[in-house]
């Protein structure tokens, strides 16, 4: 996924609410093919989690999606997310000014890097981060001697999101510090204005919008994140398990509806994240 | 260079694009402040980056290159990668497809809710992995809508190839539409309306002057579907069953093995994702090269 995949693609002048003829051939075909399959694949197998879900009841659903211990894996998977986006954030935006202002030798490997949770699978992520950071991994070991243990606690799920996120981070950030107006800042130092001020009022303020936007999808994905973090988390009930894992366990109980119950939760948080996402870039038109 | 280098008594030829800049560059960070940003940047990526990456090698080859070959050759093993390579083999042409398919509908013509439809195609992408496998389990496991049903005319869907091609389709779903649509917006359609008033069909437009425009963000969406299909995990886990030489993936032998406490053996396999890894990074930069060189975004 690049950046683009991250930005919206709804450019284009407005046109008259119904469709302006076109020149171009193939409307009809592509579209119908588009909408029947992103109905069979996306939306309809989708709502057979809410139906699922509705054949709890209402105090059923309640019960499962809402009980001590699923409350406990939101927590920590909602939890651990929002830590790790913030993690990216302030790291992610350091590397991204160094990938877009600085010159070092071997930048085009970082930066090529910085992809690597893209291509990576997550379950191999997953036991390379457990191993490291156990108390007798490279990490690990070192921390452990300080007294503090990484793997197979809440921090092991933080550093697990923090991986996975990463280049959301970097890639939404990227475009947006590349096509600052270096003339702007300029402007402001021959002004009189100090190095300090310029960063505070001058490129960070231009910043935010794409700033909230890496952050959000860090954590939009974290929330959901599976496969790399149940083999560092511990996997302790109320303590360090996390809300996708909940569901595998209740599948594995057969107990599909509350599976769904959960899922069914999560869900309403990712569209809420979504729409977050979408309002934050329709913001950030407006402003630029 | 340092500004401290130049002599001050030679006069220097006038300054080109690479030499030493005046060092009081109003956008020119000081030189601590570099080095600070820069030893940060890479501390982090070192901890949570090359790290990892550079463990799964070592613990893989921790009793030499024997074992972990040997836990490779192993039967279970060949038949986990022979089904991932089998099922991106299915997954990453149709998710082509369906991104020419969206992007030529959403880029090259207007329709009223456009932004709905692209917010729709991207929905997967917010979805956790391991709710994109329940929900093929709900639909076609023994107790869904359709188990009945497949059971009575003995097809299996879940803990089967379909169910685990129908879950990375779902987890791969937006990756090559979202590269095209907006490259396909930025070039907008007049190549297009001039090759059909002239007579051309829309299968010819698309082939002679669609297609030469878009090819490397195909490529490129299609390289990285390519490692999330072959990768995924979570959604993959939920309808597998883990029946072993099977319905066992790659990632999910290395989640056995591991679980096993088999650590060669699991990092001698997951070295081979960090291999396709790599290749996909390594192919990714040429792409990204290869497009800044033409001048043109991927």
């Amino acid at each position: 996924m690049s950046v683009q995949s991250v930005l919206p693609a709804v450019a284009g002048p407005r046109r008259p609410l119904l469709r302006r003829r076109s020149a171009i051939p193939g409307f009809g075909l592509t579209m119908g093919l588009t909408l029947t399959i992103l109905s069979l694949v996306v939306l309809a197998p989708l709502s057979a989690v809410a139906f699922k879900a509705a054949g709890l009841g209402w105090s059923d659903f309640l019960a499962a999606g809402f009980s001590q211990r699923a409350l406990n894996a939101y927590r920590l998977s909602f939890g651990a997310a929002l830590i790790a986006a913030g993690v990216n954030g302030v790291f992610g935006l350091a590397t991204v000014w160094a990938i877009v202002r600085y010159r070092f030798p071997g930048k085009t490997l970082l930066n090529a890097l910085i992809d690597l949770p893209f291509a990576l699978p997550t379950a191999v992520a997953g036991i390379a981060l457990a191993t490291l950071y156990s108390s007798k991994g490279w990490v690990g070991a070192a921390l452990a001697h300080a007294g503090i243990k990484v793997a197979y606690t809440p921090v092991g799920v933080v550093i697990a999101l923090t991986f996975i996120g990463l280049p959301f981070v970097v890639r939404t950030l990227e475009p947006v510090v590349r096509d600052l107006a270096m003339d702007v800042e300029e402007a402001a130092a021959s002004l009189g204005a100090r190095r300090v001020q310029i960063l505070g009022r001058v490129i960070l303020p231009a910043l935010v919008p794409a700033w909230l936007t890496g952050f959000a999808l860090a954590f939009a994905r974290g929330v959901g994140e599976y496969g790399s973090v149940i083999f560092i988390a511990g996997n302790m009930p109320f303590k360090s398990e996390i809300a996708p894992l909940l569901i595998v366990i209740q599948l594995e109980q057969f107990q599909y509806r509350e599976a769904a119950a959960i899922a069914v939760v999560m869900l309403a948080a990712s569209f809420l994240l979504l729409f977050v996402i979408n309002a934050i870039q329709a913001w950030a038109r407006r402003y630029s | 260079m340092s500004p401290m280098f130049i002599s001050a008594d030679k006069p220097r030829p006038a300054p080109e694009y690479t030499a030493a800049r005046p060092a009081a560059r109003p956008n020119e960070d000081p030189a601590w402040v570099k080095a600070l940003v820069l030893s940060a940047v890479v501390g982090f990526l070192v901890l949570v980056l090359i790290l990892p990456l550079a463990c799964v090698f070592a613990e893989a080859l921790k009793q030499g290159t024997g074992p972990a070959l040997e836990a490779i050759k192993d039967p279970d093993a060949i038949s986990a990668i022979k089904l991932t390579l089998l099922v991106a083999a299915i997954t990453v042409p149709f998710n082509a497809l369906f991104g020419l398919c969206a992007s030529w509908a959403v880029a090259k013509h207007q329709f009223p809710g456009k932004a709905f439809l692209i917010t729709l195609i991207d929905l997967p992408f917010s979805v956790s992995p391991v709710v994109a496998g329940l929900i093929y389990v709900l639909v076609f496991g023994a107790q869904g809508w359709f188990g009945p049903w497949l059971i009575e005319h003995g097809i299996k869907i879940v803990f089967a190839l379909p169910g685990i091609v129908l879950a990375t389709m779902f987890v791969t779903f937006p990756f090559v539409a979202r590269e095209l649509i907006p490259l396909m917006q930025e070039q907008g359609v007049d190549e297009e309306e001039a090759a059909t008033s002239m007579g051309a069909s829309g299968l010819v437009t698309f082939l002679r002057v669609t297609a030469p425009n878009i090819r490397w963000g195909l490529l490129y969406g299609v390289l990285l579907c390519n490692a999330r299909a072959m990768g995924e995990f979570g959604a993959v886990s939920v309808v597998s069953g883990h029946i072993r030489g099977l319905t066992d993936t790659m990632p999910l032998h290395v989640e056995i093995l591991y679980n096993e406490y088999n650590y060669v053996g699991a990092f001698a396999v997951a070295a081979l994702l960090c291999l396709l890894a790599i290749v996909t990074l390594v192919l990714k930069t040429a792409l990204e090269v290869g497009q800044s060189v033409h001048g043109r975004h991927v």
